[in-house]
């Protein structure tokens, strides 16, 4: 949490190397929310579901301790992981919801590394499946689900069918620490390796990442006497 | 034939032994559940301990809730086995445990050490089994806290000489005498405390006794005022005619010293490793201001002689986490322990007074004053070397173990 983010000296992108990854927080509040529908006997099963190299059997194990019933790594590594983004990410979920035959896919609303936002609407689309993005609170009822949705305006309360897919945002829950029994017990909880290929997907990016660079530096700011002073420097640098 | 024997002797004073050995290559990384498991503790004592330990300390606040979120997360009772309400891990994830608790609130970690290694270990060795689900399992949430009273106002190194009396009256004990510097005393729900029962017996007279608190007979002093974890109670247990069912003997009659002994021994990785977690947190803060403090024009970490500061508390600090580890897994191991007990118990209480005072140094007037949390750590670290067995009593115990390695 308090490592310095330093762009590569070939500008392609963020040093990754000897980072230390945890799991996304707003997916800490999906599984927790997961968790709890299961706790409140409204789901039967919880499967969490990774896309990347061998570390992040990790998080699944985080998620597993969180109370989750049993996991799955999809294997991407290498130049595949660099490229990988929310179009083959959500093409896996569809492809492993199928296959599991979910009911409800809960992510969280973005990840905070790339900030897209786009994962969970993919794969919605992707599926045809209703979502309900923004999530800060989540009812089931029968066949269907009611979402509040934080939105620009406020709240927004829609009520859509499962199949669906849900992205969970900040105020949904708090999510818990793992009990040291549940550390205990998720040793013995499966987790499920596969590749993208096993699931009939392909990785091939449509984008490419030209230049990463760091944000500029922030200026000094300049303190002015009085309004017309402050208008007419800002006439003076070209910002009005 | 002596050649034979001589080599046999080096190895054991060497500690070696085939499953010693493989444990040893685990101390270079810790295993899956052991990482998870600290992590945990971590984040809990960052997001939760961290912001408010400043405040526990300043205003003697008793950090209730705190245990009983720890407790939920089975903190408060790592090795108890899952069936009595415990996390049923071992004595490495407890070490973790406290010491990342600790690293977050010094007085919190004490809380946690105290009720783990002092309350629920003795009775986890020998109580029976009704007196565990009576005595440990309500213990294990965090709604519960324990207290162990062994010193009194005339003996703490001296544990032999407790004065504290335990006559039988038909169907009770009825104990009389005074307990000092009782840590939870203000705080606790019950103790493990120690009596003579047969005074002609010197230390083999002495039991071991389950309290409940409050109880009639059973009085507290005041809270004492102390240098550091004042977070937690600290006071005297006054026993006037105290009277408990003679069921409430904790093992065998006369073995009161016995159990006391074997309860430090575990006690001290305990508090090991709330000293490591107190020293990591003085060495975080100097190391932190030495990126962001600049004099003669450059942050202070660029200097030679902050540099020299940081890398020996560094050391101290690793070495003793070392020490601490090796300690655990031995007696997770079912190993003989009590050396390397007392080794890691001394150098990582050594390396807390160290970090905490270079900790000062290297912040400067900003290290006196109560807006940085390094004056807190000198404080909170001090009693590291002091209780549960101080730093003489441990090079006794080393030397005591060394020369029977040695002997001819």
């Amino acid at each position: 949490e308090n490592t310095k983010i330093r762009v590569k000296p070939d500008h392609s992108g963020v040093v990754t190397d000897g980072v230390k990854h945890s799991m996304n927080p707003f997916c800490e509040i999906a599984v927790e929310e997961a968790v709890k529908l299961k706790e409140k006997k409204l789901i039967k099963e919880v499967v969490a579901v990774s896309c990347g190299p061998t570390q992040v059997t990790e998080t699944i194990r985080t998620a597993l301790a969180m109370g989750c019933d049993r996991g799955i790594h999809v294997e991407v590594s290498g130049k595949d992981y660099e490229a990988m983004g929310p179009l083959q990410i959500s093409k896996i979920f569809a492809a492993l919801a199928k296959k599991e035959e979910a009911s409800l896919i809960i992510l969280g609303k973005q990840a905070i590394d790339d900030d897209c936002n786009q994962t969970g609407q993919m794969t919605a689309a992707l599926l045809d499946w209703p979502q309900g993005t923004f999530a800060s609170e989540v009812t089931i009822d029968g066949e269907k689900v009611k979402v509040v949705r934080e939105i620009d305006g406020g709240l927004e309360t829609i009520k859509i069918s499962m199949p669906a897919v849900l992205t969970a945002d900040l105020r949904l829950n708090t999510p818990r620490y793992a009990t040291l029994p549940n550390i205990m017990k998720a040793k013995k909880k499966k987790i499920a390796n596969m590749k993208p290929a096993d699931l009939g997907v392909d990785m091939v990016s449509r984008v490419e990442v030209l230049r990463v660079d760091e944000p500029p530096t922030r200026l000094a700011g300049v303190k002015v006497e009085t309004v017309d002073d402050l208008v007419a420097k800002l006439r003076a640098n070209g910002t009005i | 034939m002596n050649n034979i024997a001589a080599l046999f002797k080096a190895r054991k004073a060497l500690g070696l032994c085939v499953s010693g050995c493989r444990s040893l290559s685990s101390l270079a990384e810790l295993p899956e559940m052991h990482q998870m498991m600290r992590q945990t503790c971590r984040d809990y004592a960052d997001r939760e301990l961290g912001p408010i330990a400043g405040k526990l300390d300043k205003e003697h606040l008793f950090p209730g809730q705190q245990v009983r979120e720890l407790g939920a997360m089975g903190v408060m009772a790592v090795e108890v086995p899952e069936e009595l309400g415990g996390a049923g891990m071992d004595y490495l994830a407890y070490s973790l445990a406290v010491e990342e608790i600790s690293r977050g609130c010094g007085s919190t970690g004490c809380v946690v050490s105290v009720n783990n290694s002092l309350y629920i270990g003795p009775i986890l060795k020998f109580g029976t089994q009704k007196q565990k689900e009576q005595w440990i399992t309500p213990f294990t949430t965090g709604e519960k806290v324990g207290c162990f009273a062994l010193s009194e106002p005339g003996n703490g190194s001296d544990a032999g000489a407790a004065s504290t009396l335990a006559r039988q009256e038909g169907e009770e004990w009825v104990l009389n005498g005074t307990k000092a510097w009782i840590t939870n005393s203000w705080d606790a729900s019950a103790t493990v405390i120690f009596a003579t029962t047969d005074k002609s017996l010197k230390h083999k007279g002495i039991s071991a006794f389950l309290v409940p608190m409050p109880h009639p007979g059973l009085s507290l002093g005041k809270k004492e005022d102390k240098l550091g974890i004042r977070a937690t109670s600290t006071a005297n247990l006054i026993l006037e005619d105290c009277r408990i069912p003679l069921g409430n003997m904790l093992g065998p009659r006369g073995s009161g010293f016995k159990i006391a002994m074997q309860t430090l021994d575990s006690g001290r990785i305990g508090i090991a490793s709330q000293a490591l977690g107190i020293a990591q947190a003085a060495l975080d803060c100097a190391a932190d201001y030495a990126h962001k403090r600049t004099a003669f024009g450059n942050p202070i970490g660029k200097l030679q002689a902050i540099q020299f500061k940081l890398a020996d508390m560094a050391v101290a600090v690793e070495s003793a986490r070392l020490l601490t580890w090796k300690a655990a897994m031995l007696k997770d191991a079912k190993k003989p322990f009590t050396k390397e007990a007392a080794m890691a118990k001394l150098a990582a209480s050594e390396a807390a007074t160290f970090c905490g005072h270079q900790s000062i140094q290297v912040l400067g007037g900003m290290g006196y004053v109560t807006d940085m949390p390094a004056e807190r750590h000198y404080r909170d670290a001090r009693i590291t070397e002091i209780y549960e067995g101080t730093s003489e009593i441990q090079r006794l115990v080393i030397a005591g173990q060394l020369l029977k390695e040695y002997a001819p």
